[in-house]
């Protein structure tokens, strides 16, 4: 399994608690749009990241952030 | 001048309507729908609020009702000390109505630096730099403190300013955990070492009305090697031996602790502007490169002359802050007494905030305390933090033991009206 594959699935497995509406989730899920999340959650959400990885997704970050797959692709560069 | 009147004249009666795609007014929708769902339950608009007289720092005249207020924030009285008016009317009379131009130019008059001098006595700093907001304060010191590839670390509960300066700014800006001292190490240990770092707090936070554990919060940020930023709008005068703030209260010093103190003349010190102090021995330099500082208006001279004035007897109000912590353990211990879920456990400042179920709760008993004769804040969010809906007290030194008994009795009756408390 490649490392990007492994982060798509700890991504996923870290939105579960907080999927409310069982949201089917792919790459393209966007986290406002698709899993309605306010801003209360995205922060609880991103600590929870942030904790798995070790990492900082800084709100600068954060706002380019908008769906799972770029995540990813932002947790795997921050990890790097 | 007669271009505005034709102009007007030329303008079609019944203007085409903008294509919703194209109307920038369009993102508003949800926010008009919601505020007319609200206006249409019959309830006044808690937003549309006129005082047509003031009477005094205590009471007002609203809708031809006389009123008292506990939802400003003039916590030490001074909107109407006799002092602080004649210094005011002087200026008005010496100087004029404004001053035509910016800090940086034409704008600095007599009273400007003598406010700055003032600020620099009370806090025994070795700059003070006025702002003609607290808000611009500090949307100014933050967005040109910390620069590209620095760092600013935030309090998730941190007042609009202080979000907006780190929008305005180049900064990576970073959240933790509204007071979690565990949550500001863990995210001060994750950066890189090397470039430099800003932790914003406050000493008391405005919405709930909770401290911050800022000697803690100190020495985790100096662990981690950060400058230190406090906003003490909600503490002058009444906080620390001197007045200083919640950072006093707590043991902790300017220059050693704390680098920045942000504060405003729009709550103790009774009038309008902002200030931050320091005693950092290059920040006079923050007058050459802070854009909300330089590019706009001064504050009229009777302003600073008022803020002056006020600062120096805030210096010395000892009967007041102790008047000021009495009301707010009166009313903190009546509400509670009452049944009323509150902030924070005990009076811990001068801001006691009622926690409501819904938005129509609020607005309700806002709306009943309002035709009883008081006026309350009512705070939703994004303001709040956890989606609350609160109505807001502040205590101010100037309220009689006469008036608190009447603001219990109107909570309790409001309160029960809407089923708040039994």
């Amino acid at each position: 399994m490649s490392d990007r594959q492994s982060i798509l699935d700890a991504v996923t497995a870290q939105i579960e608690p907080f999927n409310k509406k069982g949201v089917a989730v792919t790459e393209a899920t966007t986290f406002q749009g698709d899993l309605e999340w306010d801003s209360l959650t995205v922060m609880d959400f991103v600590a929870a990241i942030e904790d798995e990885f070790d990492i900082i997704i800084t709100m600068n970050m954060q706002a380019e952030i908008e769906t799972v797959g770029q995540l990813a692709d932002a947790v795997a560069k921050l990890k790097g | 001048m007669t271009d505005a009147g034709s102009a007007a004249d030329a303008l079609p009666a019944d203007p085409a309507p903008v294509a919703p795609e194209r109307d920038l007014f369009s993102k508003f929708d949800a926010l008009i729908a919601e505020r007319e769902a609200l206006l249409s339950s019959g309830v006044r608009d808690p937003f549309g609020i006129v005082m047509e007289r003031v009477l005094g720092p205590t009471t007002a005249v609203i809708r031809g009702r006389e009123t008292i207020l506990a939802g400003t924030y003039n916590y030490m009285g001074m909107t109407f000390d006799p002092d602080v008016i004649a210094a005011g009317k002087a200026a008005l009379e010496t100087f004029g109505s404004g001053t035509n131009g910016s800090r940086m130019l034409n704008g600095t008059f007599r009273d400007h630096v003598e406010a700055e001098e003032a600020l620099k006595a009370f806090y025994g700093a070795t700059s003070a730099m006025v702002f003609s907001t607290g808000y611009q304060a500090n949307l100014g010191i933050i967005s040109t403190i910390a620069g590209r590839g620095e760092y600013v670390i935030l309090d998730a509960d941190s007042h609009a300013s202080i979000y907006d300066g780190c929008k305005m700014g180049d900064a990576e800006i970073v959240r933790f955990r509204h007071n979690s001292v565990a949550d500001l190490d863990k995210r001060l240990g994750r950066l890189p070492t090397e470039p430099g770092k800003l932790v914003v707090l406050e000493g008391v936070y405005s919405m709930m009305g909770d401290l911050a554990p800022l000697r803690e919060m100190v020495a985790v940020s100096r662990k981690h090697g950060a400058m230190v930023l406090v906003d003490e709008a909600h503490s002058m005068g009444f906080f620390g031996r001197h007045g200083r703030g919640v950072y006093e209260e707590q043991g902790l010093e300017l220059g050693r602790d704390v680098d920045f103190v942000i504060g405003t003349f729009s709550k103790s010190v009774g009038t309008v502007g902002g200030f931050c102090i320091s005693s950092h021995p290059k920040f006079e330099a923050m007058r050459l490169a802070c854009r909300p500082y330089i590019f706009t208006a001064s504050l009229p001279p009777s302003v600073v002359a008022t803020a002056a004035t006020s600062i120096r007897k805030l210096m010395d109000a000892q009967g007041k802050r102790e008047q000021l912590w009495r009301n707010a353990r009166h009313l903190h211990g009546s509400l509670k007494a009452l049944g009323f879920r509150l902030g924070t456990e005990a009076a811990d400042s001068a801001i006691v905030a009622v926690i409501l179920d819904t938005q129509e709760q609020a607005v309700a008993m806002w709306q009943a305390l309002l035709e009883a004769g008081l006026y309350v804040n009512v705070a939703r969010p994004p303001a709040t933090p956890a989606g609350l809906f609160l109505l807001r007290c502040s205590l101010c030194a100037e309220h009689t033991a006469d008036q608190l008994e009447r603001i219990v009795a109107m909570f309790a009756d409001a309160g029960r009206s809407v089923g708040a408390i039994n």
